[in-house]
């Protein structure tokens, strides 16, 4: 008899205004947006979303998951198989050069002009907007301030380390000032500086009252930036809230991780589950056990005790907060960059 | 990592207000399309000493060898008798500038496609500018047809100063002046459906299966009438889009010759130019928006 196979349940449809900024217009909107590629390939598998003016949120899922396709529907450049986007008001697939002069993006790769030098690709970027020479010349200057590029503005943009091309890139899709900046993986592959020095610019423009669409799948980048998170997998959100939410929503206060030699750590994981209170899941991985507990006052010599009292040394321990990967561990059973 | 790497937090920015006010649909449109021509343009004139370099190398080496190597060692081409010679150059000169305008199209408007589509991915950006995507197709063209003229202008000068034997033009400025046009857009819009449909690691194969046939088989230094003894070429390279414009700048220029008809040449040219078009401009599109 072959095994029945296994279908994952369809998760609850999660209401998009959840946790949204009270009092808020929404700038974006979408109702069961999906993406099936030719050859059958369901990249995004009917979404719907709500982003309100102001708000930073993000997608959060790993490679894969439809983050990329979804902002790819939301600016013009993937077509729905079906359902519906609205940006600033715009339908973006009945009428996609009009959605164009309301959203700014970011995309993954450089697409820089090659041909040119830093201050002309916003020059010419704000021409394409609409803008006469001359001001569009002085507002490139200015955007070249904002994100420290002013020494380099007569450079070929093919001299720019990959941070500052990222910022260029950012300049650029501000320029025309966007109702909605969208950014795709924006600091993937940036050194840890440069991925600060871009958190901060857009921590600016967020001050600044901008909206702002990302895809990221460093869970930092997601808790550090965002007002709210959708945690997207399979091309489906999975959750959605503010950070905080999110991580409140595993019902764990910390995570204990045990390093332990001397014994079969499947059942060590056992004594711990039984033997320490409020201990809500543990599970064993590359010789550790890690342990999600509940109110954890006075833990880490209970584990010591517990463990060397059934013949287990204790090599190393360590207790963390929840983060938004074990949010996403709990919501699909898999680590995020795997 | 140098200082400018990493910005102050905190520094005063202004804020980026959304505009709520924005121009209208063809407003914005004529807007960005004139911003991307005014792009190529500024990119052109940048490099012009290149460009001037590269659009003149072949017509120039052709003239050269052509009419002032070959007559001087007396490698004479262009038949026997009185004036055979300097007949031939007038009917290269025509030839050439179809040749020029014909490479306008691949260096203008498919190469750097291949470019931008392939691994710089440029084109991800130049989409973005608020116009439909089509009409950005047909800037394209519109650029490659602009450097087609230019280029056919560069001809010539050196028609006047290369040639060893003298060159009598007879020009009929009408034909001349809708055809050098008609030309550049056909060859602008080959470029865009070759710049569409060709992989960056297929550039070679570009040449050698499209450019050199197109021009070997362009009827560049013969006339098409005169091919009647070779009747299967002269009907196989009726598909050949440059045929039409030597033919046409031949019949601009050059007296003593016989030449196409002008209405076939026209109809067939408009033709070209309206297929081209629209397989460039949908394929464009196509390999836009997935």
């Amino acid at each position: 008899m072959p095994e029945p196979t296994t279908t994952t349940a369809d998760p609850p449809r999660i209401d998009p205004t959840r946790a949204a900024p009270e009092g808020k217009a929404a700038v974006i909107r979408a109702t069961g947006l999906t993406k099936t590629y030719p050859g059958g390939v369901t990249a995004v598998d009917g979404i719907d979303m709500e982003v309100r003016e102001g708000e930073i949120y993000g997608f959060l899922g790993p490679n894969g998951a439809g983050k990329s396709t979804t902002i790819g529907m939301l600016t013009t450049r993937v077509l729905p198989t079906s359902g519906h986007a609205e940006v600033g008001g715009v339908d973006v697939v009945g009428n996609p050069a009009r959605a164009k002069q309301v959203i700014g993006v970011v995309p993954q790769s450089n697409t820089l002009d090659r041909a040119m030098t830093v201050a002309e690709n916003l020059e010419f970027h704000g021409r394409y907007f609409g803008m006469r020479a001359k001001p569009a010349r002085i507002l490139a200057a200015e955007m070249l301030e904002q994100v420290r590029l002013t020494d380099r503005a007569s450079m070929p943009v093919m001299a720019l380390s990959g941070g500052m091309a990222q910022r260029l890139m950012v300049a650029r899709a501000i320029m025309h000032r966007p109702r909605v900046l969208f950014l795709d993986e924006p600091t993937a592959g940036l050194d840890p500086q440069s991925r600060l020095a871009l958190w901060d610019i857009l921590r600016e423009f967020h001050v600044g009252g901008q909206t702002i669409l990302l895809t990221t799948h460093y869970m930092e980048e997601a808790d550090q930036l965002c007002d709210r998170v959708a945690i997207i997998d399979h091309g489906r959100f999975l959750a959605l809230d503010t950070p905080e939410g999110l991580k409140a929503s595993t019902g764990v206060d910390t995570l204990v991780k045990v390093t332990a030699e001397g014994g079969d750590l499947a059942r060590l994981a056992d004594l711990l589950r039984e033997g320490i209170e409020g201990t809500d899941d543990a599970k064993v991985g590359d010789g550790t056990v890690t342990l999600a507990v509940q109110k954890a006052k006075g833990l880490l010599p209970r584990i010591i005790d517990l463990a060397e009292g059934e013949g287990y040394s204790v090599t190393d321990l360590s207790s963390s907060e929840p983060t938004l990967e074990t949010v996403f561990i709990d919501l699909t059973g898999r680590e995020l960059r795997e | 990592m140098t200082t400018t790497d990493t910005p102050t937090p905190g520094t005063a920015v202004n804020a980026p207000t959304a505009r709520t006010e924005l121009d209208a649909p063809a407003v914005a449109y004529r807007k960005a399309f004139l911003a991307l021509l005014a792009r190529d343009l500024h990119v052109l004139l940048k490099n012009l000493p290149l460009f001037v370099l590269r659009t003149i190398m072949q017509p120039l080496l052709l003239m050269f060898v052509f009419t002032y190597v070959f007559p001087k060692i007396g490698q004479g081409v262009g038949g026997k008798g009185a004036g055979g010679e300097e007949l031939f150059t007038a009917v290269l000169v025509a030839g050439v500038i179809g040749l020029a305008i014909v490479f306008q199209g691949i260096q203008a408007v498919a190469l750097p496609l291949v470019q931008e589509f392939g691994y710089s991915k440029e084109i991800e950006d130049r989409v973005l500018a608020p116009l439909p995507t089509r009409l950005v197709g047909v800037q394209k063209i519109v650029t490659g047809m602009l450097q087609g003229l230019v280029a056919a202008a560069l001809v010539f000068p050196i028609a006047a100063v290369v040639p060893a034997t003298d060159v009598h033009l007879h020009i009929r400025w009408l034909v001349l002046l809708t055809m050098a046009p008609l030309a550049g857009w056909v060859a602008a819009s080959l470029g865009l459906v070759l710049g569409t449909k060709v992989a960056p690691q297929s550039v070679s194969y570009l040449f050698a299966l499209v450019v050199l046939p197109l021009t070997f088989l362009g009827s560049v230094y013969y006339p098409w009438t005169t091919l009647s003894p070779i009747r299967w070429l002269k009907l196989a390279v009726l598909v050949n889009p440059l045929v039409y414009m030597t033919e046409g700048f031949r019949a601009a220029l050059v007296q003593g010759v016989d030449h196409m008809a002008l209405g076939w040449i026209y109809g067939a040219l408009v033709l070209f130019a309206v297929v081209l078009t629209w397989i460039g401009v949908s394929g464009f599109e196509k390999r836009v928006v997935t």
